[in-house]
């Protein structure tokens, strides 16, 4: 059994964005994280290890500086990390990555037992797309949003965390998962995970590596495989202070109605 | 000299720092203000590794360096000189020892409990008569068959009242002096040994201090820690790498200080300015980022040369004397900025400064540390 992560590498949201002339975002003069969501569906895949003893594997795209990511996941006890990297590969949208993607776990070999996890969604792009089209391109079952997972045999029992109740849902593997933030608290890494970390293997896949898998067409990959256009990107404006007012009495109401109505909002 | 750091350095000074100010900042001024030991942050430390860095796996250890264990300190004390004390006397007073001078044996019956954080470790070689003077030891150790009979006291031990093992030390042949003295792996079991009054203390509140009292205290033979009478170089190879802990805390505690004053006086307005538009403010903060910079430098080359095996006596006591003397003084400037706040405890710099005092004192005083450098230089 193995259980399969993606990941991502996104901008710190504390720093300065930056943009490439073709409205993409230029990562590489970015500070960078870990996608949040996607330290969810790392736990989520550790915390099953820990219980099952399987193999958890990590996958992402990006340039080379992201297997250092791959490391650190490795030092929170990732087994292996796969880095997929190519020129042709840049500039990808969600359609375009999912599809490499889905290409680099099935190059990797998906088995009957195996699961595969991702975040709900990345903080740069925040379309949460790109794992639910993994699923689709790979024929595998799907089940977003999970707050909960349990495995029973090659069922997992999965509740999902909606904007209006709770849905659970059973799924047999291999499957699909997208973790949310409420899943669990992601680890820290481990002194002694960090140094074995830069022992573990990290495999990287390029475009000659996936380029005979069916998925893999040039006019499909890619910033001129990609239906989305960015027609612009910027970093927005600053918000000004807020302004608390403490209080539950008409005096502080009244303060409030005061200055909405200086402002002309009401 | 480079003192570029490796990747697996630049990541574990990443996940301590993470660490830090998650579990560790949050209740740093409730243990200070309580006295309080923070258990649940030692087990935590302990499931990271960060209770044995430098020591090998197969002894249970985390794998790593000295460099990293003193990242590791220095990252702590940033946001809590308790926590790092505990980290530094637990690794450096009593795992090191072990690790350094104990027979297999010894080493495979105490490390792994030690080095995973499931037991904690102490030290114990001063005593009310034997401070600086460590020489003067009174508590003494007879073999009498198959175990020796300890009778004495030690003060000021840290991690004293939590620790479950202790490597303490002990007149067996008071004729020889120095020669005379012996180390002992003591378990807080042993009959007739017991943990004594807690220090009520002016900084590094939340760390236990206590005095250890032997009374016909029955220890095995085998826990006799290297040969009879090499306890007095024991002590001092232990304290030269105890003093690149204490001065990774100084320095911590010195940088964390340095933190919280630039954030201050950037938000703090006074004559309709931030006060970090002020001059005043800017060079002193330079100056103590500098003498901070140097400090850091100082301790990064001790623990380089101790993890390389060479002799780090004089590189230590130089870390830990420049250190802590810089995060007194860094700490003090803080406060002054800060004004009356920072004299309050609504702000942590007034405990990073009661924190940064004990650096100058323990693990040998600054006068000490002069001591050491000059018989390095061969000055008599």
């Amino acid at each position: 059994m193995k259980i399969f992560v993606t990941v991502k590498q996104v901008p710190d949201t504390s720093g300065t964005v930056a943009v490439n002339p073709d409205g993409t975002l230029d990562r590489a003069s970015m500070q960078t994280i870990i996608n949040p969501d996607d330290m969810n569906a790392v736990e989520a895949a550790l915390t099953l290890k820990d219980e099952l003893g399987c193999k958890v594997v990590a996958f992402t795209m990006g340039p080379p500086p992201a297997e250092g990511m791959l490391r650190e996941l490795m030092a929170m006890g990732v087994d292996e990390g796969v880095l997929i990297t190519a020129r042709e590969f840049g500039g990808s949208d969600t359609y375009a990555t999912s599809q490499i993607i889905a290409a680099a776990i099935d190059t990797y070999g998906v088995e009957p037992e195996d699961i595969i996890l991702a975040g709900r969604q990345a903080i740069d792009g925040d379309t949460a797309q790109v794992g639910p089209q993994i699923a689709e391109k790979l024929h595998l079952p799907q089940v977003t949003y999970a707050g909960e997972i349990k495995k029973d045999g090659n069922t997992l029992t999965v509740k999902r965390i909606l904007e209006d109740g709770y849905m659970t849902v059973k799924v047999q593997t291999p499957c699909m998962i997208t973790c949310i933030k409420e899943l669990n608290q992601p680890r820290y890494m481990n002194i002694g995970g960090i140094f074995d970390c830069y022992q573990k293997e990290v495999i990287t896949m390029t475009y000659e590596t996936l380029k005979d898998h069916p998925l893999i067409d040039k006019s499909t990959i890619g910033l001129l495989g990609s239906p989305t256009n960015i027609l612009t990107s910027f970093t927005p404006p600053q918000k000004g202070a807020g302004m608390m007012l403490e209080g539950d009495g008409k005096e502080t109401t009244d303060k409030l109605a005061g200055i909405l109505a200086a402002k002309h909002i009401i | 000299m480079d003192f570029r750091l490796t990747k697996e350095q630049l990541l574990v000074r990443k996940m301590v720092r993470e660490f830090a100010e998650n579990e560790v900042k949050p209740i740093a001024a409730e243990i200070d203000e309580e006295e309080r030991f923070p258990m649940e942050t030692v087990e935590k430390m302990a499931k990271l590794g960060m209770m044995g860095i430098y020591f090998p796996k197969e002894y249970g250890g985390a794998g790593g360096d000295v460099l990293s264990y003193a990242i590791t300190v220095e990252e702590l004390a940033k946001v809590c000189g308790t926590t790092a004390v505990i980290v530094s006397a637990h690794t450096s007073l009593c795992c090191a020892p072990i690790f350094e001078n104990g027979t297999e044996e010894q080493k495979r019956k105490y490390l792994p409990d030690l080095l995973s954080g499931r037991k904690i470790g102490a030290f114990g070689l001063t005593e009310p008569n034997a401070g600086t003077d460590a020489s003067g030891q009174q508590t003494t150790a007879v073999l009498v068959g198959d175990h020796y009979v300890l009778n004495g006291s030690k003060c000021f031990i840290t991690n004293g009242s939590v620790a479950d093992t202790f490597v303490v030390f002990a007149m067996t042949d008071a004729k020889l002096g120095n020669r005379g003295i012996s180390a002992f792996i003591v378990e807080k079991g042993f009959p007739g040994f017991s943990q004594g009054k807690h220090e009520k203390k002016m900084g590094i509140r939340g760390s236990s201090t206590c005095d250890l009292i032997f009374e016909d205290c029955i220890v095995p033979k085998e826990n006799l820690l290297g040969k009879e009478g090499a306890g007095f170089k024991i002590a001092m190879a232990t304290l030269d790498g105890g003093r690149i802990g204490i001065a990774a805390q100084a320095l911590g505690i010195g940088e964390g200080a340095i933190d919280e004053a630039i954030k201050y006086t950037k938000e703090r307005v006074q004559f309709k300015k931030r006060i970090s538009s002020f001059q005043n403010t800017q060079f002193q903060l330079a100056d103590m980022h500098t003498r901070m910079q140097a400090a850091q430098f100082l301790v990064y080359n001790a623990a380089l040369k101790k993890q390389a095996h060479e002799r780090c006596s004089m590189e230590a006591a130089m870390a830990k004397l420049f250190a802590a003397e810089a995060a007194s003084d860094v700490t003090r400037r803080a406060v002054q900025l800060f004004g009356g706040y920072g004299y309050t405890r609504e702000y942590p710099v007034e405990r990073m400064m009661r924190d940064a005092k004990i650096t100058e004192i323990y693990e040998g005083t600054s006068e000490v540390q002069r001591m050491v450098i000059a018989a390095n230089l061969g000055v008599k």
